[in-house]
Parts: C-alpha cells; sequence; structure tokens
C-alpha cells in the first residue's frame, strides 16, 4: 500500500463529505445551542467529539506511518503563523460564541433545516472579503512568529509520536471526567428533545 | 404532542470515532484532512472574478489563488456537497429536521439574525487570518500533531468561553 493515493475522484470526495456531515449531525454539532453550550461549560459534547476524532486519527495515521503504508510526509501538515492562527482561532471562537457556528458546522445546520445558518454564511463571506481588502497592512502580523514548515509536535520537542497521542488520549479521559463534573453543575448536556421544543 | 418525537444524538464518543475514521480516509484518499472555509473563501474569489476580475487579480490575497481553474471546481465543493447530504439525510431519518431560526430563549429571531451575520464576520475573518478553520485547521491539523492546530485550538476555546461569558445571554 503507497498512501496517500493521488487521485480521489468525486464519488470518493461525496461519501467522506456525507459521512463528515452525518457525524456532525447525529453527534448534535448542528445545534448552534449545543455549540454555544460548550462555551458556557454546560455541555462538553464538542469537546468529547472533536477530541475523540484528533486522537483516532491521530493513532490511525499513526499506524499506517508505523507500517510502512503511508508516506507521512506527504500529507499536508499546516506550518505554523504563530499570531495569525492564535488570533484567528480566537475570532472563530468568538465568531461561535456570537454567531453560533463555524464554517463547516454552518453547512451542516442549514440542511438540517437552521435557516439562521444562511445569515452566518453571509457574514462569514463578508468577513473574507474585508480581509481581501485589508490583506497588504496584514503582511507584518502574518509574517510574525512563522514556524519551521509543517512542524509537529513531535519535531518541535524531538520526542516520539507515540508519546504524544498518549499524552493527548490522557488529556481527552481527563477533560471527558471534568465536563461531567461541569455537566452536573451547569443544566447538564442539551439533548434533540430539549431542541425540538424550543425555537420556531 | 401529536410530532414524532426526534431520536436523541449518537453518545459523542461514538460520533468522535465515525468522524475520525472519516478524517483518516480522508487523509489516505486524498492526503489531506476535512475543510469547510476554503469553499466560502472559493465564493468570495469566484464572485469577486466575476463582477471585478481586474480588481481580483490585482489583490495580492485573492490574486494568489486564480488561475487555478474555476474556483468552485475544487475537492471542497464535492466535499461539502456530500456534507450537506449526509446532515440531511442523518436529520431525517433521526426526525431532527425542523425549519427554524435557531436562538436563545431570550432573544428574538430578528437579533439572532443579526447576531449570526456579525458573529458569520468575525469568523469569516479569522479563517482568512488563521488560514484554515475549525475543521481544516483543528480537526485536520490536529491529527498530523500540528504544532499550528494546537495554538489555534487553544485560541479557539479560550476567546470562546470568554466571550461566551460576556454574551451568554444570547444563548442560555
Amino acid at each position: 500500500m503507497n498512501f496517500p493515493l493521488e487521485n480521489p475522484g468525486i464519488l470518493f470526495l461525496l461519501l467522506a463529505g456525507a459521512l463528515f456531515g452525518y457525524f456532525i449531525e447525529s453527534g448534535g454539532l448542528s445545534s448552534p445551542r449545543k455549540l454555544t453550550a460548550q462555551f458556557a461549560l454546560r455541555d462538553w459534547t464538542v469537546f468529547r467529539v472533536m477530541f475523540t476524532a484528533i486522537v483516532v486519527a491521530g493513532i490511525g495515521l499513526w499506524l499506517f506511518d508505523v507500517a510502512g503504508w503511508l508516506r507521512f510526509d506527504a500529507l499536508k501538515i499546516p506550518t505554523l503563523f504563530f499570531w495569525a492562527m492564535a488570533l484567528g482561532g480566537a475570532l472563530l471562537g468568538a465568531g461561535m460564541a456570537i454567531g453560533g457556528y463555524c464554517p463547516g458546522t454552518s453547512v451542516v445546520a442549514l440542511f438540517s433545516g437552521r435557516l439562521d445558518a444562511l445569515f452566518f454564511m453571509f457574514g462569514m463571506m463578508i468577513g473574507m472579503a474585508v480581509f481581501a481588502v485589508s490583506y497588504d497592512s496584514l503582511q507584518v502580523l502574518y509574517q510574525t512568529g512563522k514556524g519551521p514548515a509543517a512542524q509537529t509536535l513531535a519535531g518541535l520537542t524531538g520526542w516520539p509520536t507515540w508519546l504524544f497521542l498518549l499524552i493527548l488520549a490522557g488529556l481527552a479521559w481527563g477533560g471527558f471526567r471534568l465536563g461531567t463534573r461541569f455537566e452536573a453543575r451547569r443544566g447538564g448536556v442539551i439533548s434533540a428533545r430539549d431542541l425540538a421544543g424550543s425555537g420556531d | 404532542m401529536t410530532e414524532r418525537k426526534p431520536q436523541d444524538f449518537l453518545p459523542p464518543l461514538a460520533a468522535g470515532v465515525g468522524l475520525g475514521l472519516t478524517l483518516m480516509a480522508m487523509f489516505l484518499f486524498t492526503g489531506h484532512g476535512l475543510g469547510a472555509s476554503g469553499f466560502f473563501t472559493n465564493v468570495v474569489l469566484w464572485f469577486s472574478n466575476s463582477v471585478a476580475p481586474d480588481w481580483t487579480e490585482m489583490n495580492s490575497y485573492l490574486g494568489n489563488y486564480l488561475g487555478a481553474g474555476h474556483p468552485l471546481n475544487s475537492w471542497l465543493s464535492w466535499e461539502l456537497a456530500g456534507a450537506a447530504i449526509g446532515g440531511l439525510a442523518g436529520s431525517l431519518i433521526a426526525r431532527r429536521f425542523r425549519f427554524k431560526i435557531e436562538r436563545g430563549p431570550r432573544t428574538s429571531a430578528g437579533a439572532r439574525m443579526g447576531f449570526a451575520v456579525g458573529g458569520g464576520l468575525l469568523s469569516g475573518f479569522g479563517a482568512s487570518l488563521a488560514g484554515g478553520c475549525t475543521s481544516s485547521m483543528g480537526l485536520s491539523g490536529g491529527a498530523t500533531l500540528a504544532v499550528a492546530a494546537f495554538v489555534f485550538l487553544i485560541a479557539f476555546f479560550a476567546a470562546g468561553v470568554l466571550v461566551s461569558a460576556l454574551t451568554g445571554r444570547i444563548w442560555q
């Protein structure tokens, strides 16, 4: 085996996308009330789903790499631009706390009937246009804090990848327990029935 | 209460394992992970290039993306078309599909639409600045253990909790 493959084809993209949308929706992450309840520390579903997905995919890719079936350095690994990513990430967090979505969840939300997602998408494209117009004046910010190309945690520290996967799994486990304690104190997980009984 | 009751969501661990395996398959078959914000950048690029082609070519951000074929003929368009189908099918099958303006109990529909535009604006600017969104930078970058992804994720959750402490009334 020689992963990654070169030409995935439209059918694969549609299928992978469908699974992406299915698990977002059936996990409850197309509901802005559930998404924002994470930031209120009331419902830890977002943390649980995201952290589990990162650990599962991370372990899977590592196993394929160790088995010699995957050219890991051929994968798309983002390069750090510290201030751009810290500020950009913070703006996406703020945008979700106020607007209820991130880009991907807004798509799935619209197709589960949430018309507010259209307004979010509209705002998002205005924000991108504003960025394009102001790109030149953001160059300094963008270029400061640039890290080595495609650096991973293993590359940064020299520690083995499996150790970071173990640490992440441990952090996930600790986070899940912490989440359960917060959920008990702050009103708890929002269920599909809670959502069906609210709004329009 | 004659309406058929919705099925409850999958347990978060199950949804997370499913999403993680989907993400892994995406990396194996395409070399990159899942994404979303790039599609909206492509829509902005396509629109800008349709109404003001000269300006678009001159713009140092959008100009970079020109020349690689039609902006909407990208893997992102197919993946998100799939995501739309998956979300629609999943919500219909589980009887969770509802046309609505989802909002907090103390927020009017009009205010909700304003907050959605405002929050979207921050998200669009933020995704362009970070070079990715929660899916492409957080999830996909995180699965490759990229340093960039963890800087992004920590900032995302920290800012979300902070802003939510100030604006929580919108939702709670």
